[in-house]
């Protein structure tokens, strides 16, 4: 025992150092911390959003829409492709995944099979008794959906960077879920305002030919549909269905104003503007409508044609609105509508006071322990309560490193470690005061009671991990924090528990030769 | 130097011969806690019943409860609870799930606001949908269940199946309890209740394994003892070691309990208590139903594999 090797101790000596090094930034303010040259370490502990005020939002993508809309696109091209062809029809329509019609005339379904096949390459047609069923394969749906997650998460990351917000974090959670965190904003109504909107902007021109009375009495044409104004829902105006130009060909988008009235100026890209100068041309003096989201906005005049691909949206704004508008049109449109399936939000004054609390109940959680340790093993107290300073800032250490986040729970877990982490000192100090009782001497006592702990205490400290890493596995936010706290405390606890108070008394062994054992 | 002797050295308490009144009362406590569970249920928070709580604190001194009870349950936004949290000036309101979708939960929150205006500082608010709260319950009931599995398969493999089995019997017992405890005060049961289930779960049976290694070194050792009297050796040999582990985490946790802030206090009760009651299974439960196994014919058939395992050592 009283052989230590050498290796051993400049190993214990060496990690103890590291902790203290990786440590040692979080004493540092944040700006002295960042002025660091880059070869010391730098990293600090990052706190969670209980601890420093903040915005969690869960969302999840409703993906099935782009599905929908998959088909119900398939269906109006299946529609006008059958009617092009003089190819009757009956019973068209969609169900779950499916899109199907049934071909009156036997000598016309294998052209029907044909031209339907060919349509959306992301399916599968089948015939059967003439009637023709294209469903999207499993492959098509899982990648459009995950195309609309990816977007959905760029869009939705556009938008925030536009409100200014420092620091967000946007990852995509499970398949069709996103996470954003907002450090610092505890009030996130106007980011979800923001997010509660996919944009999809549209311009179709207005069917001057259905008049109110028509609407009223469901008098709609093919290729028409009745849609509410803006602002005023029971207000119908006809358009067709045809889109002239899409929001997804605008560059940008200003707010600005016009006699005196908040408006959005757009500018289109170069396909958008030639489109968008075509249709102005060939419809002066007719109402182009614009379409946001299934509503009128506006349906102005064309009193000229419009050739520079720039134009104006007018309708009753206030100034938010318009600024609202004019930034999701320049972040562009969501491919499906989002819903908020969680939030948290914590303000500042919450998360000071939490981390007070925490610090005031770790400082007197230690003082505690330490005092106790040394009024039940003395000297060999001393080593333990050693053991668990570096402990605690091993786990500084490597929540630093690891840039593993700090959060309530997380403090929890530190103050529980702390009560944890002496435990296989008092196992292997009961063990040594046992085998001194049965007669060995100091040397072999301690000797003894390490070696025997050491199993008990890897027995015991693999049960408390297994359930960390479940807590991990299936835990959310804040409780995370507190299993990977929990965990790195049981493993760095076990290093200096064994490891650190065995090198002080190897030590102390060494320089004074005890006859008995103060313990 | 004289030191702190929490147990003194050498007890001869008899907790195996008195087994008869622990599994009394332990039974009585697991039906209890089952039938307060049962009937009175849990007070579920809202990451497992869905629903809106926000804590505010009052900018003008102790907040009157009856007050806030007075305007908030004349919005017409259902169940609405309202209580003190912490200290007189704060208060925390849940209000159940709004009909509807989003928005309606939207303008729940914002009528509350509406009404208290500038009165109060919001110092939290938290919104969980039904899909979240119903995952977030059977992911919680998942994890204790493998934690509770893994765990007895790990002591299984560690030392024979008796042990494994009644150390889970423990487990169980721990883990009922609390439940039961916080059906019984209505404490709020929330997700960081849940994840201190799980570390009693896993911490509870440390004192089990102590207890377990000294019982398989002495089965070995004293090859012609009563079970009963090696037993209770067992116990007392390291009961000042299991009360003393178990102690240190006390002192720690009761540091959070009373400091550490109204958000974790449910947190830090559930683990004291669990830990209490996990030191009384292992010392009072675990050990005395090992009495009912038959433990020496499983030793003397596996001896060419205990003359390995003891040249490891055990506490």
């Amino acid at each position: 025992m009283v052989y230590f090797a050498k290796w051993k101790i400049a190993l214990v000596v060496v990690v103890c150092l590291l902790g203290v090094a990786f440590a040692a930034p979080n004493l540092l303010n944040h700006d002295t911390d960042a002025e660091l040259p880059g070869w010391l370490p730098n990293e600090q502990i990052s706190l969670g959003l209980d601890l420093r005020g903040g915005s969690h939002l869960l969302l999840e993508v409703e993906a099935q829409t782009v599905i929908n809309e998959r088909l119900e696109a398939l269906i109006d091209s299946i529609r006008s492709g059958l009617r092009s062809d003089r190819i009757r029809y009956t019973g068209l329509g969609i169900h779950g995944n499916t899109a199907s019609v049934e071909i009156k005339k036997p000598d016309q379904v294998q052209q029907a099979y044909d031209m339907i096949r060919k349509l959306d390459n992301g399916t599968e047609t089948v015939v059967e008794n003439g009637k023709i069923s294209v469903k999207l394969t499993e492959k098509a749906v899982i990648d459009a959906k995950r195309s609309a997650v990816e977007q959905s998460i760029e869009i939705v990351r556009r938008r925030i960077d536009e409100t200014g917000t420092k620091e967000p974090t946007i990852q995509r959670q499970g398949d069709e879920r996103i996470l954003i965190q907002l450090p610092g904003i505890d009030d996130p109504e106007e980011v979800k305002h923001l997010l509660g909107k996919t944009a999809k902007m549209s311009f179709h021109l207005v069917n001057h030919n259905v008049t109110a009375e028509d609407i009223a009495a469901g008098r709609i044409p093919p290729g028409t549909i009745a849609l509410p104004s803006a602002d005023n829902e029971n207000r119908l105006i006809a358009v067709r269905r045809k889109v002239e130009v899409s929001g997804d060909m605008l560059t940008d988008s200003q707010p600005n104003f016009q006699d005196g009235q908040p408006v959005v100026s757009f500018t289109f890209n170069a396909l958008g503007g030639k489109k968008f100068g075509k249709v102005t041309t060939e419809n002066v003096n007719r109402s182009l409508a614009i379409v946001l989201d299934g509503k009128v906005i506006s349906a102005p005049n064309i009193n000229s044609p419009i050739l520079g691909g720039r134009g104006i949206i007018t309708g009753r704004f206030t100034v938010k609105e318009a600024n609202d508008l004019s930034l999701l049109l320049r972040a562009g449109a969501l491919p499906a509508p989002l819903v908020i399936l969680e939030e948290r939000s914590v303000g500042p004054g919450l998360g000071a006071d939490s981390v007070e609390a925490g610090k005031i109940a770790s400082a007197v959680g230690l003082l505690a322990v330490v005092v106790f340790m040394v009024m039940s093993y003395g000297r060999f107290g001393i080593y333990a309560d050693v053991a668990l300073m570096f402990n605690i800032i091993m786990i500084i250490a490597s929540l630093s490193v690891l840039q593993a986040t700090l959060t309530l729970p997380g403090i929890a877990g530190i103050v529980l470690t702390i009560g944890m982490a002496v435990d296989a000192n008092v196992l292997i100090f009961e063990r040594i005061r046992e085998e001194a009782r049965n007669g060995l001497g100091p040397i072999a006592a301690i000797d003894s009671g390490y070696k025997r702990a050491i199993r008990t205490i890897v027995d015991a400290n693999v049960t408390t991990l297994i359930a960390a890493v479940l807590l991990y596995q299936f835990g959310s936010g804040p409780v995370r924090g507190f299993a990977v706290t929990l965990a790195i405390g049981i493993l760095t606890s076990m290093f200096t528990a064994i490891m650190v108070t065995r090198l002080l008394i190897v030590m102390w062994l060494r320089r004074t030769k005890p006859k008995t054992l103060p313990l | 130097m004289k030191h702190l002797h929490l147990i003194p050295t050498g007890t001869t308490l008899d907790f195996v011969g008195k087994r008869i009144i622990f599994f009394v009362f332990s039974t009585l406590l697991v039906i209890s806690s089952i039938t307060f569970f049962t009937t009175n249920g849990l007070n579920y928070g809202i990451d497992f019943k869905g629903g809106i709580m926000m804590e505010v604190r009052s900018n003008t001194g102790p907040a009157d409860i009856g007050d806030f009870r007075n305007k908030l349950s004349n919005l017409g936004l259902g169940e609405v609870s309202i209580q003190e949290f912490g200290q007189p000036e704060e208060v925390l309101i849940r209000i159940q799930r709004q009909e509807g979708d989003e928005k309606a939960q939207q303008r729940a929150v914002a009528a509350v606001k509406d009404v208290l205006k500038d009165t109060v500082e919001y110092r939290r608010t938290e919104f969980v949908g039904p899909k979240v709260s119903e995952e977030l319950f059977t992911d919680g009931l998942l994890a204790v269940t493998l934690a509770i599995g893994a765990i007895l398969v790990y002591i299984w493999f560690r030392f024979e199946w008796q042990f494994g089995m009644t150390a889970v019997i423990a487990l169980v017992h721990d883990v009922l309890s609390t439940i039961g405890i916080f059906a019984v005060l209505g404490m709020e049961f929330n997700l960081s209740t849940v994840a201190a289930v799980l570390t009693i779960a896993g911490y509870s049976i440390n004192d089990t394994v102590v207890v377990f290694d000294r019982v398989r070194e002495n089965l070995r050792k004293y090859k012609k003892m009563d079970l009963v009297e090696l037993l209770n050796m067992s116990v007392n040999d390291t009961l000042s070691r299991t009360v003393m582990t178990s102690f240190t985490t006390l002192i720690a946790l009761f540091a959070l309990y009373i400091l550490g802030g109204e958000v974790i206090r449910g947190f830090s009760f559930a683990m004291i208590w669990g830990i209490v009651i996990g030191t009384y299974s292992s010392i009072c439960l675990a050990v005395p139903i090992l009495t009912y196994f038959n433990m020496r014919r499983s030793d003397d058939e596996e001896e060419s594999n205990v003359e390995k395992v003891e040249g490891e050592g055990t506490v």
